[in-house]
């Protein structure tokens, strides 16, 4: 099934705009114009024969800027394995993958590498951090490793620190951190420099229901900022925080919420 | 809750005519309750009736107020300091619903769980986008109103979750449709396997 689509044209998105609020300095412009994240029919089968396990079953899925899609399904649904084909992670049996207009499979290993550092911010369960290097070094990292200035790398990992709220614990190595500080600093790590793709999985993980909520909140503003989210969560209460919720079954996509009205619609009653 | 110590509250706060209950009442509540004025007038006429209000002098402009009695007061103590009984809620129309899907024949009940999955999963959307825009100390109240909401609607969509992985365990009984007790007996004992 076909699960694209966004906010109805009717309703005026102040997010439509709102690039240029982002933290982290200018968005180039998206070459297919308001789709950031695009799967076309996309398959994955994992070994051939009796054994062959298939776990993405033709799945399509569109997702614009200012748009944050929740993906929800029971263990071997596949969300998962959407998340990773769509971060150029893995490839598909059949299918493609567009990311800003761009075909994955059309782009050789270091222009892959390239889109992934510069465009695509991922936030795992297993948060990833490097124990050897401060909250701010781990942020610089996919900046330094893109061939970034130190100086210039650190001064947008800081950004993306304050808008996390940790700038004060920069310098901190992660051990000296709580787990929700931790979780940030990866988030952080996840949306410095130009991400306009922000993939999480399951990024709440342990953590208790406040800080939990706060961790979302995050991936919300940077969405409505006018990035494209899609997070993978079991969670209703987290995937409640996304525009559309997508629903995967056995590899395939069976059904999704229809986009929500704006606030002022739901507060007057005729939201649904 | 009913509307009645819903309005004992508000009148414990000061003296208010019908329209001012209504406003405070729609305020403390995030709107999550609409009232209509026929509503707050029927209760206060009740309220009166039962000696827990009572109404005084109109003013100049026709609005009469209302206030809190020494009865009412105790009335509404008792109400907080009384647990809401789960027996005094309506019959879960739902779970009903879903017994019936799996003992009637030619039903999708799986379809009938994701129907009902996508409607709650879109209602917890609609709540959690109310709650986000929203995160002003005065509206604590509202919070924790949509909160409760929150977490009931959380809570059907995991029991949907459940029923659908009870589903795929569930082995119908060979000959016709059985009897519902049998059926729901049959699913258990799978459950426990």
């Amino acid at each position: 099934m076909t699960t694209g689509g966004g906010r109805t044209p009717a309703t005026p998105d102040p997010r439509a705009t709102s690039d240029s609020v982002a933290a982290s300095g200018t968005v180039a412009a998206d070459p297919t114009g308001d789709t950031v994240l695009d799967l076309r029919d996309v398959h994955r089968t994992h070994g051939s024969g009796p054994a062959a396990v298939h776990a993405l079953r033709g799945v399509s899925l569109a997702v614009r800027p200012g748009e944050l899609v929740a993906v929800m399904g029971p263990s071997g649904s596949g969300k998962s394995t959407l998340l990773t084909l769509a971060g150029g992670l893995d490839s598909p049996t059949a299918g493609e993958v567009h990311v800003e207009g761009q075909p994955l499979h059309a782009l050789d290993r270091r222009g892959l590498a390239r889109l992934r550092r510069r465009r695509i911010g991922y936030i795992f369960q297993n948060l990833n951090l490097i124990g050897s290097l401060t909250a701010v070094e781990n942020v610089a990292l996919p900046l330094e490793l893109d061939g970034s200035r130190v100086r210039a790398a650190r001064r947008l990992a800081l950004d993306a620190l304050t808008e996390v709220g940790l700038l004060e614990l920069a310098d901190r190595f992660p051990d000296q951190l709580s787990g929700g500080q931790q979780q940030r600093v990866a988030i952080a790590r996840a949306l410095v420099g130009q991400r306009r793709l922000v993939l999480a999985d399951e990024p709440t993980g342990a953590l208790d229901s406040q800080t939990g909520e706060a961790v979302l909140r995050l991936l919300r503003r940077r969405v409505d900022a006018g990035a494209a989210g899609v997070l993978v969560t079991h969670e209703a209460r987290h995937a409640a925080w996304a525009d559309r919720v997508v629903f995967l079954r056995d590899g395939v996509a069976v059904d999704s919420t229809a986009p929500l009205a704006g606030v002022e619609a739901l507060l007057s009653g005729s939201g649904r | 809750m009913s509307i009645r110590h819903g309005l004992l509250a508000l009148l414990e706060r000061g003296q208010m005519y019908g329209y001012q209950l209504r406003a405070a009442f729609e305020e403390s509540t995030g709107s999550t309750w609409p009232l209509n004025i026929g509503q707050v007038y029927t209760t206060l006429s009740r309220l009166e009736r039962d000696g827990l209000v009572r109404s005084l002098p109109e003013s100049a402009a026709g609005q009469r107020p209302y206030e809190i009695t020494d009865a009412g007061r105790a009335d509404l103590a008792l109400w907080f300091a009384t647990p809401i009984s789960r027996s005094d809620r309506p019959r879960d129309e739902l779970a009903i619903k879903l017994a019936l899907a799996l003992t009637t024949p030619g039903v999708d009940v799986r379809a009938v769980v994701q129907t009902q999955r996508t409607s709650t999963m879109r209602t917890l959307q609609e709540l959690t986008r109310l709650k986000y825009s929203s995160d002003r100390p005065e509206d604590l109240p509202w919070r924790l109103a949509l909160d409760a909401m929150v977490f009931h609607a959380e809570a059907e969509v995991r029991w949907l979750d459940h029923c659908e992985s009870s589903l795929v365990r569930h082995r119908p009984p060979a000959a016709g449709p059985a009897p519902l007790s049998e059926a729901v007996g049959h699913s258990g004992e799978e459950a426990r396997r």
